[in-house]
Parts: structure tokens; C-alpha cells; sequence
């Protein structure tokens, strides 16, 4: 079961070199990476690395990029005619569904991940009157960890929508506004709560610590995870695919 | 492996009021290249998605090689090769890579993967090309590759849904020989469809027709040009005027009379009564100088199983 994940993922990864092998797609990266990697870290300086905000920055940042991956999992396939003889295949449904959601999650992470070593060189070269600044191991694990269960509902939202999306660019355009609420509900519902809760919640905030706030963040992108892969895995049904 | 690889008994499957494939039963020797043929809508890439478990019968059941397609379809799936309707094949990577990806999917030993990938490429001539990718290439040389994918894994059956349909007949004639070559070398059951009659003549063992999800007849070529092709003569001579054509036309023995470039090209009711339409014929002042019994194409049973006159 794993070698089939892994054998899922390794044809994703090669497709997804070779689309963005191109010149407008390595463009792209080359923004990215410069945009997240040297202009924040060196307009924002060490606030970079201990402002408490910038933990959910990294948490939040990876559900935008993912969206652009992720809608070709299985409406690409359809409108390149490669998922029928795919399901024809012995891969298993888990086999299949996981291994896209495996090719994408590493490369976006994997992404994510490059551009945080980047900002520190960029701090460290452009506010070296500070010193030399480096996360904490604590905000290492915390960064890591959010960005990657936050790369991982980007992923598995995506797949889902792109089972039954009619077309890639269907399937963007939802995800764009899913990407959106999953973004912005928390203000939303934080506004629309009564004035006494608003006051309670931002009690709490101001008074937990760093920590308990991230444990309890993580635990719930987690709970997302695995609800929205066990939705994804629920409805990957092999007729209904090849009959849409 | 079971003598029959694929049984079938009434398979049935519906969309809405639609019936695509209608009590289906058919027995498909192993070793044999058993072709479907029909026309385009008739049923036949329905039915290949039943019997792969890639949609569930409305009814009726189905073996394919001893398992059930209903409760063993990854079993199905994971001991037979396909060619659908479309190549599959990922366009941005290369033939190598496309082959590599199956090649894992099939789980065939590292060590075995290099030989059997070139040993495929090589008999299709893709050997020199295998880095270029598949996007740049013509339509026969990806049907090609994707038949290579079809029987990398050296399944004991294949499925192909229309693998020369597309192609120009230069394209077609050389797919076909490679195929048929590769399906007797490996001993494979090769499971047809098609709406290419001389295709299905030329290398099919047994033929099925299908017509409106029906199945129509299955026999040998010769079975059915036999059974189901109408006796047809050629005469020869000079003289063949209208009222003779109306002469015969009148007669219950004939079933239909027509000229073909100078010729009288008659087809009788059942064989053996050619002599006294001859002397009709003749006694109408008809010199007749030869009589050929003319040999029924399947293009002649196609057309008669549908009910309609075949384009000439």
C-alpha cells in the first residue's frame, strides 16, 4: 500500500516538474520564493522571526499556494484523458487518492520550507546590527508543523473538490473561494460573536501562551485533515468517475 | 488460468431509460483474440468497463479469468492490460517515464523493468525516442507506446477498446501486425472492439456483434460468413437488359438482383439454386460465359445482422 502511494506520487511530482518546467512556471516559483523567502523577511526584519503573528502567517500562507497544485489532481487527469486507464489500473482507491494529495502536499510544504532558511539569510544579511537571529527550536517546530497540516487541508480540500470538478479551471475557481472562507471565516465568526464572547476570546488569546495557542490551532487543522480525507475517500467512487 | 478467460450471463447495465449493454452472454476461449465488433454507441466500451469492475452490471453476472467482476474487480484489474478509448498516456513525461510508471504500477522487479521496457520499445521500433515526451509525438506512435503499457506486465488478458481507430491505414496495418505478433508471442487473451470489419477478419480468432447493446451473433469468421452471409453469384456474359433483371426479380427464388460494372450480381434465396436461374437466364436470351460464387465478407454479415445495405 505504500510503495503504491509512492508510486502515485513519484508520475505527480514528474508531471508537476515537468508543467512548471517551463518558463512561466519556474517564473512563478522564482516570484514566490522571492516574494516569502527575501522581500517579507527584509521589509519586516527580526519581527520575522518573533513576531507571534508570523507562526500564522506560515499556517495560513500554504492554503493559497495549494489551490494552484491541487485542482489538477483528478479533474486534470479527466480533461487529459489519463484517468480512466489510471482506474483501470490494480492501484488501490487509497492508493490513488493518497497519493496525490502525498505529491502535492510535499511539494508545496517542501516549498514552504525552502523559503524559511531563505528569510533567515535575507534577515541576517539586511538587520546584521541585530545579531545573528534564529527561530527558537520551539517556533521551528510550531512553523513546520502548522505549515504542514495547513498544506495537508489545502490538499485534501482540493482533491475533494477536483473528484468532481467538470475542469481544472472548475475545479481553481472553487477552490479559490473555499481557500477564502477557510481563511477569512475565523474574523467573520469572530465579528459576528456577541461582544461579551469577542471580549472572553481575546482574554483567552492575551493570556495563553504561544504554545497552548498553536497546540490548539494544530489539533484543529488536524481534525479538518482527517475528516476532509476520510470525506475524499468516501466518494471516490471508481463508476462515478469514469462515468463523469 | 481457466480455459474460458472471460463468461459472461445476462450482463445487463442501464443509464436512466437507456440500455447500453442488454443480456449479454458470451465465452471467450483463453489464447484466442476474441473480437467485439459494432457500431459506434452499440455497447462495446460498456461492456469493457463491466467486465473490468470499472462500473457495476444493473444486472446479470460476469468471470473475467475465474474472478467476479462484481465482488473481485480489483482482482480483474490486477491481472489484465488495456488499451480504452483514449491512450492514457501522461503527454508531459517521456515514453521511458510513462513505461516506468506502470512498470511500478505492475510491480515488475527492478531488475526485469529495463529488459521488458526495451524489449517492447524495441519490437515497436520507440527504442531511439524513448526520452522524447509522448505530447510530441504522432497518434500511431502513442497508440503504439500505449499498447507496449497495455502488455508490459505480461497480462494473461487485454482489453482494447478501438486501438487502431484514428489511424491512417498504413498506421492501422502495422499496429495491427505488432499487435497480433505480440498477442501470439506472449500468449495472451486479447479482447477486441472495433468497427473496422477487415480489422476484426484479419486477426480475430472469434467475433461478436453488438448492435444496440445487443449481442447480434458470435462464431468464427468463417461460421458466420457461413451461417449468416448470403450466396451470392457472379455472372458473366452479355445481355443483361432490364426486363431480364424484372424477369428475375419476379421470381421467389431470388432475393435481390442488381449490374456491377457489366456483370449480374444475383443472390438466391439458399445455396443450390443458382442452375435453373442460370437457364432462366438463358432461355431469356442472356449469353452467359461464366458463373462465379461470390465469397460473403463480414462487412455482408455486418450489414445483413443490422438489417441494412452495406455503402458502396
Amino acid at each position: 500500500m505504500i510503495r503504491d502511494i509512492w508510486t502515485v506520487a513519484w508520475r505527480e511530482w514528474k508531471e508537476l516538474f515537468s508543467r512548471d518546467g517551463g518558463l512561466s512556471g519556474k517564473l512563478g516559483l522564482l516570484i514566490f520564493a522571492a516574494f516569502v523567502g527575501i522581500f517579507l523577511p527584509w521589509q519586516l526584519g527580526a519581527a520575522w522571526i518573533e513576531a507571534p503573528w508570523v507562526t500564522f502567517f506560515w499556517a495560513w500562507m500554504p492554503l493559497f499556494l495549494v489551490t494552484a497544485v491541487t485542482a489538477d489532481a483528478f479533474a486534470g487527469e479527466r480533461e487529459r484523458h489519463t484517468l480512466e486507464t489510471l482506474l483501470a489500473s490494480r492501484l488501490p482507491d487509497s492508493a490513488i487518492l493518497l497519493g496525490k494529495v502525498l505529491a502535492t502536499v510535499l511539494y508545496v510544504w517542501g516549498l514552504t520550507l525552502i523559503c524559511m532558511p531563505l528569510g533567515l539569510v535575507t534577515i541576517n544579511l539586511t538587520h546584521s546590527e541585530a545579531g545573528l537571529l534564529l527561530y527558537s527550536p520551539n517556533s521551528l517546530v510550531s512553523l513546520a508543523g502548522l505549515s504542514l497540516l495547513s498544506t495537508l487541508l489545502g490538499s485534501a480540500s482540493g482533491v475533494l473538490v477536483s473528484l468532481r470538478a467538470s475542469s481544472v479551471r472548475v475545479a481553481q475557481q472553487n477552490l479559490s473561494m473555499i481557500s477564502m472562507a477557510l481563511a477569512f471565516l475565523p474574523v467573520v465568526v469572530f465579528r459576528a460573536l456577541p461582544l461579551e464572547w469577542r471580549a472572553g476570546v481575546l482574554l483567552y488569546f492575551m493570556e495563553a501562551s504561544i504554545s497552548e495557542v498553536v497546540i490548539m490551532l494544530a489539533t484543529l487543522l488536524a481534525a479538518l485533515d482527517i475528516t476532509l480525507l476520510l470525506i475524499a475517500m468516501g466518494r471516490f467512487r471508481r463508476d462515478r468517475l469514469v462515468l463523469d | 488460468m481457466t480455459a474460458c478467460a472471460i463468461r459472461t450471463e445476462g450482463l445487463t447495465r442501464t443509464f436512466g431509460s437507456i440500455t447500453a449493454v442488454s443480456d449479454l452472454t458470451l465465452e471467450v476461449e483463453a489464447g484466442t483474440v476474441f473480437g467485439f465488433i459494432g457500431q459506434s454507441g452499440a455497447g462495446k466500451t460498456t461492456t469493457i468497463r463491466l467486465l473490468l469492475g470499472l462500473l457495476e452490471p444493473t444486472s446479470g453476472r460476469a468471470e473475467v479469468l475465474g474472478y467476479d467482476i462484481r465482488s473481485e474487480a480489483d482482482k480483474v484489474r490486477g491481472c489484465t492490460g488495456v488499451l480504452l478509448e483514449h491512450s492514457g498516456l501522461c503527454e508531459r513525461l517521456s515514453a521511458w517515464d510513462n513505461l516506468q510508471f506502470y512498470a511500478r504500477v505492475w510491480k515488475l522487479p527492478v531488475a526485469d523493468r529495463w529488459d521488458r521496457i526495451r524489449e517492447l520499445l524495441d519490437r515497436l521500433e520507440l527504442w531511439e525516442r524513448r526520452d522524447e515526451t509522448v505530447a510530441e509525438w504522432s497518434r500511431g506512435m502513442r497508440q503504439k507506446l500505449a499498447v507496449a503499457r497495455a502488455l508490459l506486465h505480461r497480462p494473461p488478458l487485454v482489453f482494447l477498446d478501438e486501438p487502431t481507430s484514428g489511424l491512417d491505414p498504413v498506421a492501422a496495418a502495422a499496429l495491427r501486425d505488432d499487435l497480433a505478433e505480440l498477442a501470439q508471442n506472449d500468449g495472451t487473451t486479447v479482447f477486441l472492439t472495433t468497427h473496422n470489419l477487415a480489422e476484426a477478419e484479419k486477426i480475430c480468432d472469434r467475433i461478436g456483434v453488438i448492435a444496440n447493446g445487443e449481442l447480434k451473433a458470435i462464431g468464427t469468421p468463417h461460421e458466420l460468413r457461413e451461417q449468416l452471409g448470403s450466396p451470392r453469384v457472379r455472372v458473366v456474359g452479355r445481355g443483361f437488359s432490364e426486363q431480364v433483371l424484372a424477369i428475375l426479380r419476379a421470381r421467389p427464388e431470388v432475393r435481390s438482383v442488381a449490374r456491377e460494372n457489366g456483370h449480374l450480381i444475383m443472390e438466391p434465396q439458399r445455396q443450390g439454386s443458382v442452375a435453373p436461374l442460370v437457364s432462366i437466364l438463358v432461355g431469356s436470351g442472356v449469353q452467359v460465359e461464366e458463373v462465379h460464387p461470390m465469397r460473403s465478407t463480414l462487412e455482408d454479415v455486418f450489414f445483413s445482422l443490422l438489417g441494412e445495405e452495406p455503402v458502396t
